[in-house]
């Protein structure tokens, strides 16, 4: 029999409700798994093992008397950036010193609600600010993926939900919570061969989720398969009274959507996503994508987004800016890490001097310089009007098709500090995956291919506002058409 | 509009973050590279473009004013660096 940690989300639901194994067996298949792989992958930073086993039993007991929710027994790591009650959140800063929150986010109480069982908390860039995890307070995870030049040079996960993805590739979880502001889930998908998917803004509640850049923010989940995705997504999606951006739509059966297929559907390949540099390995998967959904019998239309190339530096405006205001509230004070000094001045500007990383406290600096009294209509104003143009380049785009496809990122996971110098070079992993957030679409990365040493790389679909389904049904077809199934080799 | 060490320690106070003078230059340079590369949006041309300021298009809801939460003190309290009383103790601030 396969391990149960192997199996993927929806077989273990259907082992749970056969009574093949039990929650509490699968939690404690679980909970050895990660003790003895952490050490190495680095992945979880704080684990839950009592816990998991807590509610494994709970769950046992509700899989018996027959009101087993539809997550019931799933073990499940969740992102250092939710809030979970009694149980450390940082956002892997050292601002946040030992936050316990007292309350719990909306995402994962509506897990809870659904049956799901916690493992812990999941490594990540401190506070999602970052593409590769190395900002985090807690040091890089690993990559479980290693190049096959037998250098055996350790791979960032990516970033910033790169704690979500590791642990997900390493089947230390069988799905996990993530955030994405500018492609913090999918870019991580990606470099682990997982699946990951961002919704519509305004589909997934933000409440008790640490903020970062608060009009661009989405939560989402980290998986194995494209409906594991969808069986998570839909538990983590419906309105919340809490977050004045939660929309006050129904929440469809995304899981169905999944094996829909793409008959008559219009396929868009917009051709600024064609950069100069781009590996091989990637530009012919990407052609690959194409001939799979024309295979199954999708329309592929040529489309055009002008903007494309100005998405990251608008990001990089609005983000930092919405950031350095968000970010205000570490003032010491209320919650946190306090550092004592001579004045009330001094004890705003000393703790958040050491509680806040460089690339934090260098994003707190743009954002603030960009909104100062003389920059603000030179800069954000003006990157305001520009996020207003890329949003139109896809209205314009849906009147020719039903679904993007690109990839998503534009390398295979790269090696822990090989970009860590270059700030601009780190921002344009995001390339691919940041207009949608600018345009508050869903997006998905699907793996679909290893690259030359082995890596796995993603293609990604992005479809219209609202339109999950969609997005599920082109991206369960890449899953079935590329036959993707490799794992990482375990060496941790 | 390339920024200058002086700026930097506008900027940082303005942010209270506490930057030291012999890292004022450097965070001048980085903060000029990334502003270099962010001044490629003023080759698009934005005249009558209403800034974007939701990423969906929908009206803020209200809610009733009604009091629905409270008394959760101790609750607020509990991870402050320091409380006493049910109150935040923070440093003084009035001689």
């Amino acid at each position: 029999m396969t391990q149960l940690t192997e199996l993927t989300l929806a077989a273990a639901r259907d082992g749970l409700a056969s009574k093949a194994f039990s929650a509490v067996e699968l939690a404690t298949a679980f909970n050895s798994a990660i003790e003895a792989a952490n050490p190495q992958l680095n992945a979880y930073v704080v684990t839950t093992p009592e816990k998991a086993l807590e509610m494994a039993a709970a769950s046992d007991a509700r899989l018996k008397d027959g009101s087993a929710g539809r997550l019931e027994g799933i073990p499940l790591g969740i992102k250092d950036l939710f809030c979970t009650e009694g149980v450390r959140a940082t956002a892997c800063s050292n601002i946040l010193g030992e936050f316990k929150p007292t309350y719990e986010s909306t995402v994962t109480s509506q897990l809870w609600r659904d049956g799901a069982v916690m493992l812990g908390k999941l490594n990540m860039d401190e506070f999602a600010m970052g593409s590769s995890n190395e900002t985090s307070r807690f040091g890089p995870v690993v990559n479980p993926w290693k190049r096959q030049d037998g250098a055996n040079a350790s791979l960032t996960p990516g970033g910033s939900s790169g704690g979500s993805a590791a642990a997900v590739a390493a089947d230390l979880c069988l799905g996990a919570t993530a955030t994405d502001t500018g492609g913090s889930i999918r870019q991580p998908a990606a470099f682990t061969g997982t699946v990951g998917i961002k919704p519509t803004y305004g589909r997934a509640s933000r409440f008790g989720i640490v903020a970062f850049a608060s009009s661009l923010d989405q939560a989402g989940p980290i998986a194995k398969t494209v409906l594991d995705s969808a069986i998570l997504l839909e538990s983590m999606c419906g309105h919340d009274p809490k977050d004045s951006t939660s929309l006050q739509v129904p929440v469809p059966d995304f899981a169905a959507a999944v094996a829909r297929g793409v008959k008559g559907l219009k396929i868009g390949v917009p051709k600024e996503y064609r950069v100069d540099g781009m590996p091989e390995a990637i530009e012919k998967l990407w052609s690959d994508g194409i001939a799979w959904l024309k295979d199954a019998g999708a329309e592929i239309v040529d489309v055009s987004l002008p903007h494309t190339k100005y998405a990251l530096p608008c990001y990089y405006i609005v983000a930092p800016a919405e950031a350095s205001s968000n970010l205000a509230r570490y003032d010491g004070m209320r919650f946190g890490a306090r550092v004592v000094g001579e004045t009330l001045t001094q004890v705003y500007e000393q703790s958040r001097a050491q509680g806040f990383g460089d690339e934090v406290k260098r994003r707190i600096l743009i954002g603030t310089y960009v909104l100062s009294a003389g920059y603000y209509d030179a800069y954000y104003l003006r990157a305001q009007r520009v996020r207003t143009k890329i949003a139109e380049d896809f209205r314009l785009a849906w009147q020719k098709c039903d679904a993007l496809l690109t990839p998503t990122a534009p390398s295979a996971a790269f090696g822990l500090g090989e970009k860590s110098d270059d700030p601009i070079q780190m921002y344009l992993n995001d390339v691919f995956t940041v207009t949608a957030n600018l345009a508050g679409l869903p997006g998905i990365s699907v793996p679909a291919a290893l690259d030359s040493q082995g890596l796995p790389l993603g293609l990604q679909v992005i479809g219209r506002a609202l339109d999950e389904e969609t997005v599920f049904a082109v991206a369960g077809v890449l899953e079935a058409q590329s036959g993707y199934n490799a794992k990482a080799k375990v060496w941790w | 509009m390339a920024v200058d060490a002086n700026t930097v320690r506008r900027v940082a106070r303005l942010a209270r973050i506490h930057e030291p003078d012999s890292r004022l230059e450097s965070l001048a340079g980085e903060l000029n590279t990334i502003l270099g590369w962010i001044e490629m949006l003023n080759e698009v041309d934005v005249e009558g473009v209403e800034p974007m300021t939701s990423a969906v298009e929908t009206t803020l809801p209200l809610r009733d004013d009604a009091v629905t939460d409270g008394g959760n003190t101790q609750k607020i309290v509990a991870n402050a660096p320091k409380s006493a009383d049910g109150f935040f103790v923070v440093p003084k601030v009035v001689e």
